[in-house]
């Protein structure tokens, strides 16, 4: 059938599993803006930057440190980094809350945008000036490499792998928040921080720990996306503009939509690669418009 | 005389004399076209309150539109202008109607989706150039009589059209309409209540401050006879934002005092400290939101009101 448009079930194969992990990151980047807005009521315009931090990070580990430290040999490897570096961009995180964030929750929220816009800005700036524009590349692990035969397509051991991490996250964190204690207190915290404040709960260490968590996740996706897609430092930018677009589409009213508008649109978008490549870099934009038209407030948001 | 008036004799002066004084008119003309532009987005988020993050789209695809039509169409540059100030109105329309259905911080999320979507048709499509942009757009003869090649003519042409500009945003923010505008900025529920029909005046608010971005955009085509992707980059959406805030959001004069530090910064640094430019616009960013969100003429107007008060 696929033949008779002139595609091989090969390509539309390839181009779905691509589609799919654009969606695994716009759904981790997605999930990220959607907890850190429900705590802060700030859109953080930095993820994106945060995100390039993590996959700069990881980059620098395995190839830079090791010299930097007199020891040539030494390596941060990619296990190591999945673990160490979300951590490092997240304490940043806290730090940058701690300092700047925190003093315009009382403000109208724009500010909170600008002031990321800023911090974004900077950090691109810094990486630019380190690195150049042109992109890193960074090896797949070991264990890693080579492909797994599914009879109808080959499939890249370490794709697999990203999408199984994502999702995994992905789920993890809707665990969290949905069904646990300490989740329920996030999500009283997003309806009424007040109220939760007077029952004796430290809402600010938790506003605090939020971001540091949303800039986390940010991080991880970027260790995640470090083999697959080059390391520079504009990787951020592009990649946030299109997830404020999903966002846009799912509203950030849920958890689990946003997950799952994040891997629709991507799948989406790896269709729309196959049928008409011309359109592949606009079509969440045009989802986006539709959907505005049709449901104001997202897929799965709420009217307020 | 008031403040404004003396504010607005200062730059009518300053206008006409600055590039007899040796001030170079390329550079002054650059800092015009920003400087409307700049206005143009302080009447949207300054006066109305609503966030555009996408205002680049305008410039830019009016840039486009100015160059295609003068170039390509043949238009007279004072044609070529209109057509594209009413192409950014008509593309300020539809962004327009489909933003203002969320509000607040979806608002800027999706004029900068709408904006990076046009980034990417401008980027594929044949006429626009790609990546080179749109160059050698001839500079033309004004009203065919006076040769804008000049380099004095054309900048008297760039800043009687910032002025006339200039001099609307000021009349229609001291307008009745420009008093909806701010009371939407104030308390939109408000605003419903006493019976405004609020989605239109935002509506017309985004077409005018687009309109306006777009002869800001048309006008610095002619100027440096080039139409490029940097303009409709969402990092000139960035720029503008910076440039209303560094003056004073809600401001006259503010947007103006900032497009002359920002576009006169990047002019002095650029050569100097290469690629540390987009560290240094962004460490001023951070530190306006933190320490001075009235920016420097949004300062000053306090400082005077305070003196009076004693």
């Amino acid at each position: 059938m696929f033949e008779l448009l002139g595609i091989t079930p090969q390509a539309l194969y390839s181009q779905l599993l691509v589609g799919l992990i654009n969606g695994s990151f716009y759904a981790m980047m997605s999930l990220g803006l959607a907890i850190i807005f429900g705590m802060l009521n700030i859109i953080n315009f930095t993820h994106g930057a945060q995100y390039m931090m993590g996959a700069f990070l990881a980059w620098i580990g395995l190839t830079q440190l090791g010299p930097w430290l007199g020891h040539p040999d030494f390596a941060l490897n990619y296990w190591v980094a999945l673990i160490v570096v979300p951590l490092v961009v997240g304490a940043l995180g806290i730090l940058i809350e701690r300092t700047m964030l925190q003093r315009l929750y009382k403000l109208d929220h724009l500010y909170g945008l600008l002031l990321t816009f800023g911090i974004a800005l900077i950090l691109e700036g810094l990486f630019r000036y380190s690195y150049g524009v042109s992109g890193q590349s960074y090896d797949i692990p070991e264990s890693l490499r080579g492909a797994i035969n599914l009879g109808f397509m080959y499939l890249p051991k370490y794709r697999a792998w990203v999408i199984v991490a994502s999702l995994a996250v992905c789920f993890a964190t809707w665990y969290v928040i949905e069904r646990t204690k300490l989740g329920s207190y996030l999500r009283a915290g997003t309806e009424n921080p007040r109220l939760v404040q007077a029952f004796g709960v430290n809402v600010p260490l938790m506003i605090t720990l939020t971001y540091g968590f949303g800039v986390a996740l940010a991080a991880f996706a970027g260790v995640l996306a470090a083999p697959i897609f080059t390391v520079s430092p504009l990787m951020g930018a592009n990649l946030i503009i299109v997830v404020f677009a999903v966002v846009v589409i799912g509203g950030m009213g849920s958890i689990l939509g946003s997950i799952v508008t994040g891997l629709g649109l991507g799948l989406l978008e790896g269709l729309t690669k196959v049928f008409y490549p011309e359109a592949s870099s606009v079509v969440v934009f045009v989802i986006m418009s539709i959907v505005l038209l049709v449901r104001p407030a997202g897929l799965f948001g709420r009217e307020k | 005389m008031t403040r404004t008036q003396l504010g607005f004799a200062a730059l009518i002066i300053g206008g006409i004399i600055a590039p007899l004084i040796g001030i170079y008119p390329t550079f002054l003309m650059k800092c015009w076209c920003f400087a409307l532009f700049a206005c143009a987005f302080n009447l949207l988020l300054g006066y109305t309150g609503l966030l555009s993050f996408g205002h680049a789209a305008f410039l830019g695809a009016a840039g486009y539109m100015a160059g295609h039509s003068i170039k390509v169409w043949g238009l007279p540059p004072e044609l070529g202008i209109l057509t594209a100030t009413a192409f950014a109105g008509v593309l300020g329309y539809a962004f327009g109607s489909l933003a203002i259905r969320r509000a607040g911080i979806y608002f800027a999320m999706i004029t900068l989706a709408l904006a990076q979507m046009l980034y990417f048709l401008w980027l594929q499509m044949k006429f626009t150039g790609g990546e080179d942009g749109l160059q050698g757009v001839p500079r033309g003869k004004l009203f065919g009589v006076i040769d804008l090649a000049d380099n004095l003519n054309l900048y008297y042409f760039v800043f009687a059209i910032f002025l006339s500009g200039f001099f609307l945003i000021y009349r229609t923010i001291n307008s009745p309409f420009g008093q909806v505008l701010k009371s939407i900025r104030e308390n939109e529920p408000r605003a419903i209540s006493l019976g405004y029909d609020v989605d239109k005046y935002k509506l017309l608010a985004f077409v005018l401050s687009a309109a306006l971005s777009g002869l800001a955009g048309a006008t610095k085509t002619v100027v440096f006879q080039l139409a490029s992707l940097t303009d409709a980059h969402w990092h000139m959406s960035g720029e503008v934002v910076l440039m209303t805030l560094i003056g004073g959001l809600g401001t006259v004069f503010g947007p103006v005092v900032g497009a002359f530090i920002v576009v006169g910064l990047q002019n002095q640094l650029a050569d100097k400290v290469g690629s540390w430019v987009q560290v240094i616009m962004g460490a001023i960013f951070v530190l306006f939101v933190l320490a001075f969100r009235r920016g420097i003429v949004g300062e000053l107007i306090a400082l005077f009101e305070r003196k009076r008060v004693r």
